[in-house]
């Protein structure tokens, strides 16, 4: 299925949001989730099932002020 | 010594993370400043590049502790969600609050600060609002549960210190007991002392340390400035007066006319 992943349309296999995180090569990162724009805590995700036309947000720790 | 949310500081300078010419210079400016307290962010992470896995190990081995900040957020909506997501991230309950009311001058939204502010508390967070030096804005943030006001000294980024000395130092009267830092326009050290001689707890300071010519040097300079300023508001510093006043005794003084 397609789903817009961080602004990018991508194909993707995986049907859970964390099954697609490791499809994406993100598995073991320290990121934060959200689909929809819905925050998804780390311990849903693999209960969070995506569907066509998901909007994913994947944050990581990046510089401040 | 600087006491936030019961967390104890032995430097009163926060220091931002954003800007810095290199990894090896952001944490050289980090140690030279002797923060204790630097502010992150949270941005999409780009596939195969990892670079906030990176960034994130590089804090870490710091050793110091971080504020996550909701910037460029528009909306209570988004700012909510941004803290959320940073409290998984970081591990920290403490947030500093931005919600940005108007592009050209990043002021913040505070209506919708307030609100947003009034959601994080209720759920647990330890929040840092950054607003304005408006003394009604403020008591509405201590009423949504805010234990630390983070007031402007001008819009972020533009190094021209305090906008409104006069505002601030009302802010500063009317609340002498919360905990407050001056976040954003801090320009140079001088502008540091002020703050701190006006008898505000803290700077937080990024840009003018990231974009000077030599990073390291200038956070050891606001280093110094900073406790020069704490000092002189302990000391009690005079009141200006508008007239002359002689220092050198008259009484005494030789007719030689």
């Amino acid at each position: 299925m397609k789903i817009e992943v961080n602004g990018q349309w991508q194909e993707v296999a995986a049907q859970d949001l964390a099954a697609v995180l490791a499809e994406l090569g993100l598995a073991g990162a320290v990121v934060a989730t959200a689909v929809n724009g819905e925050f998804v805590p780390a311990p849903a995700r693999p209960t969070a099932r995506l569907a066509e036309g998901d909007r994913l947000e994947v944050l990581s720790p990046m510089q401040g002020g | 010594m600087l006491k936030l949310y019961e967390v104890e500081l032995g430097s009163r300078v926060l220091l931002g993370t954003a800007r810095y010419p290199s990894p090896a210079i952001l944490m050289e400016a980090v140690k030279a400043s002797g923060t204790q307290l630097v502010t992150v962010s949270l941005r999409r992470e780009a596939a195969g590049e990892r670079a906030g896995q990176g960034f994130w190990s590089l804090i870490r081995d710091l050793g110091v502790r971080v504020l996550p900040n909701t910037a460029a957020c528009h909306s209570v909506k988004e700012a909510v969600t941004t803290a959320h997501m940073a409290r998984e991230v970081f591990g920290t309950s403490w947030v500093k609050l931005e919600v940005i009311g108007e592009d050209d001058t990043l002021q913040p939204d505070v209506f919708a600060l307030v609100e947003a502010a009034r959601i994080l508390a209720r759920e647990g967070f330890e929040v840092f609002p950054y607003t304005t030096e408006d003394l009604v804005v403020a008591e509405r943030l201590l009423e949504a549960g805010c234990r630390v006001l983070m007031p402007w000294g001008s819009p972020i980024g533009c190094g021209r210190g305090l906008n409104n000395p006069f505002g601030l130092k009302a802010l500063r009267a009317r609340f002498p007991a919360v905990p407050m830092v001056i976040d954003a326009g801090i320009g140079v050290p001088s502008h540091a002392a002020q703050s701190l001689e006006l008898g505000f707890d803290a700077v937080l300071i990024n840009t003018a340390v990231s974009q000077a010519v030599d990073p390291v040097r200038m956070a050891a300079a606001f280093a110094r400035a900073v406790a020069a300023g704490r000092e002189a508001y302990l000391a009690g510093p005079m009141e200006p007066r508008d007239m002359a006043v002689p220092s050198t005794p008259v009484i005494g003084k030789a007719f030689l006319g």
